[in-house]
């Protein structure tokens, strides 16, 4: 509540400590991911290597981006649960249709039906005013189901990825995956655009007070609308890429990425009531839960097991992290 | 007549006293109803009334003094308890659930049925079904069944806090006929409402609070209500206030706004008034005549249900704020917590409008959203960098905020709903200047104020809301608050509705 400047002396430290991470919530979290990358090392001496990071950062590149999509949705405290649905969708498109028609008319395909899903929950949360939850969950499904009629359609075509996909997903320069040439152009624009852009603003606002956003003139529905046209292309997007680097297009072939996408913009730092939320930080949180699973890999337990205690860091880590950030 | 230790006293409260931190909003508050009375419980804004019946009724518990029912001190911990000790309230928003049915809220209250019909019954409302659901009745049966229930739970002391406001005139004088017949039967009743036609109509005294203490307690006759309006004003005359308004020119040409028999159900009936630029116009209302629908459908949050607005001489209706805001209407709501980005910089709270229509999506320009903002800062004299999150400042600092946000984009018409609503004083005297100024450089200012003594500070001339319509435009020159507050009362001249 007091302005006044020269509160340092009466603030018990650990408060201190938690103001100076909630001003800087990249800190706790870059050592987070130092501290499980030294666990890794100790438990098996030698496996950070380049070659690991690079490897690492492949695997990363996809829930980073469908990150992105769960990221940009709760600023406005929405959510994107057909994201990984639509990324399923474009890679096995693309991967039928290019060898009938082109890797060109391929990659426009697939980007088309994403836009199409995008289109439909933006209508359903900014027009019809359905909860995102609910929205993306439905054309989740649908889009699912679409995808099994369509494939008996297509079941004799078989199926070839493009080679600049495969380029993109498999390889490497210079030691790093190529797939940093789509990345970090992408990371940039996103970065970028949350704090320069219009609409950038407009997400915050939306997430912060739909009411103020109004009131100053924002006709949200378009907001909605742009936002999940856009979540769900690059849903699209990192479908294609994702298919180059699996190079077996499936019915299920993102659809694990779903929840931990989910989970890399919560660790990182993003709010699901809207309003706060930084794509640095669901960047670091996808990392984060790669290294984990490399982890828990090594661990050898068994599946279940290893789901439980992937599921009881990911709470611990979320439940401390919002706690230190946001104890004022 | 006013012997507050009548030993038929059926409520009994004196002394009462309640602070809220620094803020003192009782002092001294009493009030005493007999069996068989009805009084009338009255105060300006901010006299401390609703404190007052939150703890009559048991939300509130008094910090000093005591309340008594038949004399016992009354165990007023919670609602529930001064339902069961006797006293009973019906407020102007019905106490029923919206999901459950007519019986199931009769049943959570302990409210038997039969007397419940035959009260709603004498109070005109035909064909009761007991299975409807709440939520699909309309509001005026609503208020109906929650005072019949009340009432069929045979209190000792019936509380009515403004529950005619916005009814039918039928339903009003049958509510009035009930309650009188119910005081008549041996119930005490504390009767709120700020319209005197009623008061005279129906209570036997009136209890006057202002500034937190209770200031006058008087029979209803002949001529009370001029008395009731000194009471409430009190001895605050400093004259010599006004600080030499620039005179409008002559109102001449288009108005800016012209709104002509405006209404929007159910509260706002028929407003007319011209808003000229370089004018500053006062709205006089007192709680819930429908001034809060008047600015939603001037800003566009609401379409008006009948009636016209012109700006410039065009007609408008507007279904958005983004069509206000296009016509150059520009709002500055009540409530601060509307308005802001709590948790966003000065700087984006301020430049928000730059941002909200598409061609305006693509990157910002920031060097103009920086100036923008820092003439804005300055001008309000913001106490901040542009940098600080909104929710760490003050409620005048995040008040300027949200008027500086039209300054930053430049003001043609500016409505203020109460913008100076708790804050604190010297803040309050930033903002009458600022408002001259911007009138000086014609914008067109709509002022709605809640502080009567405000209007001649800031405005022009006022128009008085009452019961959903205008009755009164005043001269800013005569505009002292005894005009003001018998106006806003209905009285101002040959008893208008």
């Amino acid at each position: 509540m007091s302005s006044a400047p020269d509160t340092q002396d009466h603030t018990p430290p650990l408060v201190r400590v938690g103001r100076f991470l909630g001003d800087n919530p990249m800190i706790p979290l870059l050592v987070l991911l130092a501290a499980l990358i030294g666990v890794l090392e100790i438990m098996r001496p030698g496996i950070v290597s380049p070659f690991w990071a690079g490897n690492t950062i492949k695997f990363a590149i996809p829930l980073a981006m469908l990150a992105a999509c769960q990221m940009l949705t709760m600023l406005t405290a929405g959510i994107d649960l057909s994201a990984a649905v639509v990324a399923t969708v474009a890679g096995f498109v693309v991967a039928t249709v290019s060898p009938l028609h082109g890797d060109g008319a391929g990659i426009a395909v697939a980007l088309l039906a994403a836009a199409a899903v995008g289109l439909v929950n933006g209508f359903g949360v900014g027009v019809a005013r359905v909860h995102p939850l609910i929205m993306t969950l439905g054309t989740g499904l649908i889009a699912t189901g679409c995808l099994q009629v369509y494939q008996r359609l297509v079941i004799a075509t078989g199926s070839d990825i493009p080679d600049m996909l495969e380029w993109l997903g498999t390889g490497r320069t210079a030691g790093l995956p190529n797939g940093l040439f789509l990345f970090v152009p992408f990371a940039a624009i996103i970065l970028l655009g949350l704090r320069f852009t219009g609409f950038g603003r407009l997400l915050f606002a939306l997430g912060s007070n739909e009411h103020a956003a109004k009131l100053s003139g924002t006709r949200s529905w378009q907001v909605y609308i742009a936002l999940y046209l856009l979540s769900a292309l690059i849903a699209g997007i990192t479908g294609l890429l994702y298919v180059g680097m699996i190079r077996a297009p499936s019915l299920s072939l993102a659809n694990p990425l779903l929840l931990p996408s989910v989970a890399a913009a919560v660790i990182g730092g993003t709010s699901i009531f809207g309003g706060r939320g930084s794509y640095a930080g669901a960047i670091v949180g996808a990392l984060i839960l790669t290294v984990l699973g490399t982890l828990l890999t090594l661990l050898q337990m068994p599946e279940g097991a290893r789901r439980i205690l992937f599921g009881a860091i990911i709470l611990a880590v979320t439940a401390l992290y919002v706690r230190f950030t946001e104890s004022r | 007549m006013t012997d507050q230790t009548d030993a038929r006293a059926l409520l009994d409260a004196s002394g009462v006293a309640k602070s809220f931190g620094a803020v003192r909003a009782l002092t001294d508050a009493s009030l005493s109803v007999n069996a068989g009375e009805v009084v009338a419980l009255m105060g300006a804004n901010g006299a401390g009334k609703s404190t007052f019946v939150k703890i009559l009724t048991g939300a509130l518990r008094p910090d000093r003094g005591r309340v008594l029912i038949r004399g016992q001190e009354a165990r007023v911990g919670s609602p529930a308890e001064a339902r069961a000790s006797g006293l009973v309230p019906v407020y102007q928003e019905p106490s029923l659930i919206p999901d459950l049915t007519v019986a199931e809220n009769l049943r959570l209250t302990d409210t038997p049925v039969d007397p419940f019909r035959a009260y709603v019954d004498d109070l005109g409302i035909a064909n009761l079904r007991l299975g409807a659901l709440i939520h699909s009745l309309p509001l005026a049966t609503l208020r109906i069944f929650d005072l019949a229930r009340a009432l069929a739970s045979d209190p000792d002391v019936l509380l009515l806090d403004e529950m005619t406001a916005a009814l039918p005139t039928d339903l009003v004088e049958r509510v009035l006929k009930v309650v009188r017949a119910r005081a008549d039967a041996g119930s005490g009743v504390i009767y709120i409402s700020h319209r005197f036609t009623e008061i005279s109509a129906l209570c036997d005294r009136a209890v006057v609070l202002r500034d937190g203490r209770t200031v006058g307690d008087l029979a209803i006759e002949e001529g009370v209500e001029d008395r009731v309006v000194e009471l409430m004003l009190g001895a605050r005359i400093d004259l010599g206030r006004r600080a030499g308004l620039a005179h409008a020119e002559a109102r001449t040409g288009t108005p800016r706004l012209k709104v002509r028999n405006l209404a929007a159900a159910p509260k706002l009936t028929d407003v007319s008034f011209d808003l000229h630029p370089g004018e500053v116009l006062g709205v006089v209302a007192l709680e819930g005549q429908g001034q809060d629908e008047l600015f939603d459908v001037l800003s566009g949050f609401r379409r008006a249900t009948g009636g016209t607005l012109e700006v410039d001489g065009t007609p408008e209706s507007f279904g958005h704020p983004a069509d206000a805001i296009a016509r150059g209407l520009t709002f500055v709501p009540g409530d601060r917590a509307h308005a802001l980005l709590a948790e966003r910089s000065v700087r984006e709270n301020i430049a928000l409008p730059f941002a909200a229509r598409i061609r305006n999506w693509g990157p910002l320009k920031l060097r103009h959203e920086r100036d923008r903002v820092a003439h804005a800062i300055e001008k309000l004299q913001i106490d901040t960098r542009a940098q600080g999150e909104v929710r760490r400042l003050s409620g005048g600092n995040q008040q300027k905020v949200t008027i500086g946000r039209w300054l930053a984009t430049g003001v043609e018409t500016l409505l203020l709903f109460d913008p100076t609503r708790g804050i604190d004083v010297r803040t309050k005297r930033q903002i009458y200047p600022l408002v001259r100024e911007l009138a000086a450089n014609r914008s067109a200012v709509l002022f709605y104020t809640s502080e009567l003594e405000e209007v001649p500070l800031a405005c022009d001339r006022a128009v008085v809301i009452f019961n959903g319509r205008t009755v009164a435009e005043i001269d800013a020159s005569e505009a002292d608050e005894q005009t003001l507050m018998r106006a806003a009362y209905g009285l101002a001249e040959e008893g208008a509705a």
